[in-house]
Parts: C-alpha cells; structure tokens; sequence
C-alpha cells in the first residue's frame, strides 16, 4: 500500500463518520515493513495534482508515526507547471519517494475512535469488517 | 469558416462509436460539431472543423477511429476523384501550402481489395505538382487514397472500388492500444478480465482526463484500471474477494500488469474493501468512477454481515491466544448475499456525492435477452443518464451506462431498486398472462 493512500483511507464502520478521529488511521511504525520502488517514473505533473488532493495534517501525522520527521508543517505552495523552480522540484522529487515510491508491505492501522485494527498484507491492506461492526 | 475532414472509423462496435465521439469532442471543448452526415452504415464521416489542432485533439484518443484526414475530394471512379480534388475551392490553397514539404502515399482499402497497379496510382496524381522529396519514414505529409468496396460474400470482399477518397493525415486514432493491452499478452488476468477495446472506449466515453483520479470499486483484476491508467489517470481499486485483487503473487498481479505497460506511476493501490463499508474518505473527490459490478450469474453479490445473525450473537467476544478473534491477522469476516438492484443504488449514490459537477460515472450492466422483460435503467435525481449503449451477445447482451453527476438542482427522475423490481415484475406478470391466451 503505497504512502499515499494513509491519506484517503479512514475507518470502514459507519459509526465512526460521526467523529472526528476516523481518519486518518494511526500507525505503529515498529508494526510496518516499509519498501521503496524507485523503478517508478517521476511526473511533476501528477504529484502536483495529488497535493491539491491531500490532506496535508494528516500526511505530516502518518509520515512521523512511520518515523518520517522531515516534512514541513504547511503544504508546501508551488508555482505553476511551467515556472517550477529548482527548489520546487526538488520538494516534487521527496514527495514523490514519500507518496508513490515508498509503500508499506506488512503492517497494521489502527482507527483512533474505535480502536478497529486493519492489516497490511502482502502490500493490500484489507479494509473489511466482522458482523458485529458491519 | 472552418475546413472539412473525413474520419475513417472501425465498422464495429457502432452503438459505441457516436458516443466515442461525442465524449471527447466535449472533452477537448470543440462544440461545433455536426452529426447530420455522420450514419452507423458507413465507416466514413465528412466533418467541418476549424482547424487541424481540432483534429488532432479530438481524434488522438479515439479508439473506435482509424484516422482523420483533411478532405480533399472523393468520386466513384479514379476519374471522377481527380475531378473532385481539382474543384474544390480550397484545391489550389493545398496544393501551394505543402509543395514543398517531404512526403508520401498511403493506402486503405475497405470491404475489399483491388490489384492495382499503385505506382501508376501515384502517378495519375501528377497535376498536384508536389515539389517535395519522396520519404517513407517520418515524412511531413502522407496523402491517403482510401477505396471502398461492396464485398462478394459475407467473408469475401469486393475487387472493384465503389467509392475513392482522398485527404492528408491529420492524426491516427488510437487503434494500437487496443494491440498494447490485448488480454493476450498481459500478466496478470482472470475470468472477470474485461476485454482490452470497450475497456478503453469506456474510458473514453467516461472521460478519464490526464492527472486526475479515477476509481473502480469493483477492480477484479483490473481491467477498468488499466484502461483508465492509458490515459493518465490514477487510479485506485477496491474489491470484497482479496484473492481476485493479489494476484498469483509478487509478479503476476495488478501492479505487474502496470510495469509491463511503463505506467506504474499511475497505479495507486487496490484495497480489499466491501463497496458498501466504504473507508475512502468521504470528502475524497474521484473526477470519474468506471466499473463492471458484480452479476450475481459468475460471481456472487455479496456485502459484509452475517446472512443468519442469530448464529454470530456474542462471536465478537471470542478470542484465541488471548486476543479478540475478529482482531487477529488471520481473521475471515464473513458475508451475507445482498441485490444487483441494490448495490446498483449503492452506486448511484456514492457517484452523486464524491463525482465533481459534470464528473462521470460509467459502468456495465448485464442484460437478458431471452427473458421478455424490459430493463429497466437505475436512475438518480442527481445524475443525468447520458449513454445507454448496448453491446449485444447471442443470448444475452450488456450495456454501458454513463451518467453525469449534475448536482442537487438538476432534480432528474429517480427510481429506486424496489421500484424497479415492481416494474420487472409487472411485465414478466403480463408476459405469462400473454403466453396463456395462445
Ligand atoms: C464483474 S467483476 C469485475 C471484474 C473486473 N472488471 C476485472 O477486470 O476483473 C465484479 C467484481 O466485484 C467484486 N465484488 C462483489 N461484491 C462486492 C462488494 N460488495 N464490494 C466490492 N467488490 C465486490 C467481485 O469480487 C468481482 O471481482
Ligand atoms: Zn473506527
């Protein structure tokens, strides 16, 4: 599961959307198994519209959980597509390691309101339910 | 006043093709096209455009197309052609604007295949005067002669042409992407796979768009992905069965179907997750939603929860080793058979609220074509059903349903699963009672 998905997964049981602790799902980074895949391409492009998309406290959150204390605390702001500087790029560079690259391949999550565990397995994390909380 | 094109298109598939069109024409925002010569007979189109970036745009992605070419002239016989080509207005414009550049003669025959002589062909164009060099590689302009044929038989096609055209190439379409991701070749499938060409007309006709995000909540093996992956969405899956999703281990799954085709930067992740407990989050906005869900006749519809809950009272106080049973790594939920009509609904209404204004949600639904039951098709007050396009099999036949998500004002017709299995129901009601009066 790559690092980008902590950021757009929050708890499968219904009753937690009432709360504010559902997402995103807390880590045990002695827990996960951490690989990074430097085969994949690098696109500015693409990594400048997922961090349109993310939710920047919750990235910051899961990369300290996973032992990642580097990131600033405000979204980074980035010129255009065409007017990217040097330093833009290299900010689009580390995310793109943090986001696509770097994945979690055995692990565990954990719900901050009700205390669900979720699996890691084999780089799928398995989101279902038992009865009880389906 | 624009120029005239001629598109040169695949005769298959012809309940696709118009709405092919239509989607990435209003994709690339080109709104002044005319459809009145455009016939699902012919696999050719005579079109008025502004210009060739037009072209280019709107045909680039097309897969249902073969290529667009600036219109030159057309006749029943060679003679005829030359004729056309010398009178029209724009004739000696063409001719000077590209006299110099490199070039080269192309061929395509359709329904058949003349023995001509095609240097002598090339030949009998020589009032065009093109000073230019010849080259067959990279050339600046390829001319192309198309002819047309009425074939003999069934399998046999014709040797006389009943039609010639002529133009310039504009653009190819994107016939070799129907070659790239042929099932064939690719690593990782299964039974579910859906097949490589209407999984990238779906894709086109849902409008998947270049860096945004697409999702298919029932991936399987990931056709839909792949298909929205080519052009340069990223996409990320969901389905409830994991072992559909993992794949026949680290290099036959998804993500290997993915390096295969240079696009892993496009593959987010599959999730096993129940569509119906849906953890993405919910103000996660997904620019289309593209999928095949589950029939109910191959693979079975099935949610999270028990079928017979009577049997589960206090299991989720069992534990082994000292820890919570359904906490354990190894645990196995278990899952209760829900409706196609339902899950359907489930659909609509997740697309309604996570698609943008004007997003797209496109999927497959089976249809019975024995069965004397008109279908009926699921319908949101949020949502504006823009194609229902049928691909018809002996017996049965499945459609394309692409919807646009118009936002609460648009206040369309809705019918729920209930109301249609009443409706299904009252015709098959009808049809017996029709059956017994004979
Ligand atoms: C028709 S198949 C889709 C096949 C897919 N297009 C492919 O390329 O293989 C439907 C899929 O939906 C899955 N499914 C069934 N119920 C589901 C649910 N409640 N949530 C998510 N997926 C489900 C099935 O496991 C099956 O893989
Ligand atoms: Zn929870």
């Amino acid at each position: 599961m790559k690092f980008l998905t902590t950021n757009f997964l929050k708890c499968s049981v219904s009753a937690c959307d009432n709360s504010n602790d559902n997402f995103p799902l807390s880590f045990d980074g002695s827990k996960c198994e951490l690989i990074q895949d430097t085969t994949i391409e690098f696109n500015p492009e693409f990594i400048m519209n997922v961090i349109d998309r993310v939710d920047w406290d919750a990235i910051v959150l899961v990369a300290q959980e996973l032992g990642n204390n580097s990131l600033p605390a405000a979204k980074p702001v980035l010129g255009s597509v065409e007017g990217l500087t040097e330093d833009d790029m290299a900010v689009l560079r580390d995310l793109h390691l943090l986001f696509i690259q770097t994945s979690i391949k055995e692990g565990e999550m954990k719900c901050r309101n009700c205390g669900h565990i979720y699996y890691i397995k084999n780089g799928i994390p398995n989101l279902l339910l038992p009865p009880h909380l389906a | 006043m624009g120029k005239q094109y001629l598109l040169y298109m695949v005769q298959v598939h012809l309940n696709f093709r118009r709405a092919e069109l239509e989607s990435l024409a209003d994709l690339f925002g080109i709104t002044s096209i005319n459809f009145d010569n455009y016939s699902e007979d012919s696999p050719f189109f005579k079109v008025e455009l502004d210009n060739d970036e037009q072209a280019r745009d709107w045909i680039k992605r097309s897969i249902l197309t073969r290529a667009i070419y600036e219109y030159w002239g057309e006749g029943e016989n060679m003679d005829q052609l030359h004729t056309s080509i010398q009178n029209q207005p724009f004739y000696e414009e063409n001719k000077e604007k590209f006299a110099n550049d490199t070039f080269k003669f192309d061929f395509e025959s359709y329904r058949g295949y003349g023995k001509f002589d095609r240097v002598k062909q090339i030949e009998s164009f020589g009032y065009l005067a093109f000073k230019g060099k010849i080259r067959m590689k990279n050339p600046q302009q390829v001319y192309t002669l198309i002819d047309e044929y009425v074939p003999i038989s069934e399998n046999i096609g014709g040797i006389v042409p009943i039609k010639y055209y002529f133009g310039r190439l504009i653009q190819h379409g994107n016939r070799q992407a129907v070659e790239k991701y042929d099932l064939k070749k690719r690593p990782y499938k299964g039974t579910t796979s859906f097949e490589a060409e209407l999984s990238l007309v779906s894709a086109n006709i849902a409008q998947v768009k270049p860096g945004t995000f697409m999702y298919d909540p029932f991936a399987g093996t990931g056709s839909f992905l792949v298909a929205g992956g080519h052009f340069g969405a990223l996409v990320i899956g969901s389905d409830i069965d994991g072992r559909m999703i993992r794949g026949k281990g680290a290099s036959v799954d998804i993500g290997s179907n993915f390096k295969k085709y240079g696009e892993s930067e496009r593959f987010l992740d599959v999730l096993t997750m129940d569509f119906t407990h849906n953890a993405l989050r919910s103000n996660l906005v997904f620019d289309t939603i593209l999928c095949d869900p589950p029939y109910g006749i191959r693979e079975s519809i099935k949610v999270l929860g028990a079928k017979d809950p009577e049997k589960f009272i206090g299991k989720e106080n069992v534990e082994i080793d000292g820890e919570k049973a359904f906490l354990r790594k190894d645990y196995i939920p278990t899952k209760k058979p829900y409706s196609l009509d339902s899950l359907l609904d489930d659909l609509l209404e997740y697309a309604s609220q996570r698609l943008p204004i004007g997003g797209r949600l496109a999927f497959w639904m089976p249809t019975a074509n024995d069965e004397d039951v008109e279908t009926v098709i699921p319908l949101h007050s949020n949502l504006e059903l823009k194609y229902d396009c049928v691909q018809e099999f002996n017996k049965w036949s499945r459609r394309l349903l692409v919807y646009i998500n118009r936002g609460k004002g648009y206040d369309g017709t809705t019918n729920s699963g209930l109301q249609r299995s009443t409706a299904n129901f009252r015709d098959r009601y009808f049809t017996n009672f029709n059956q017994s009066q004979k």
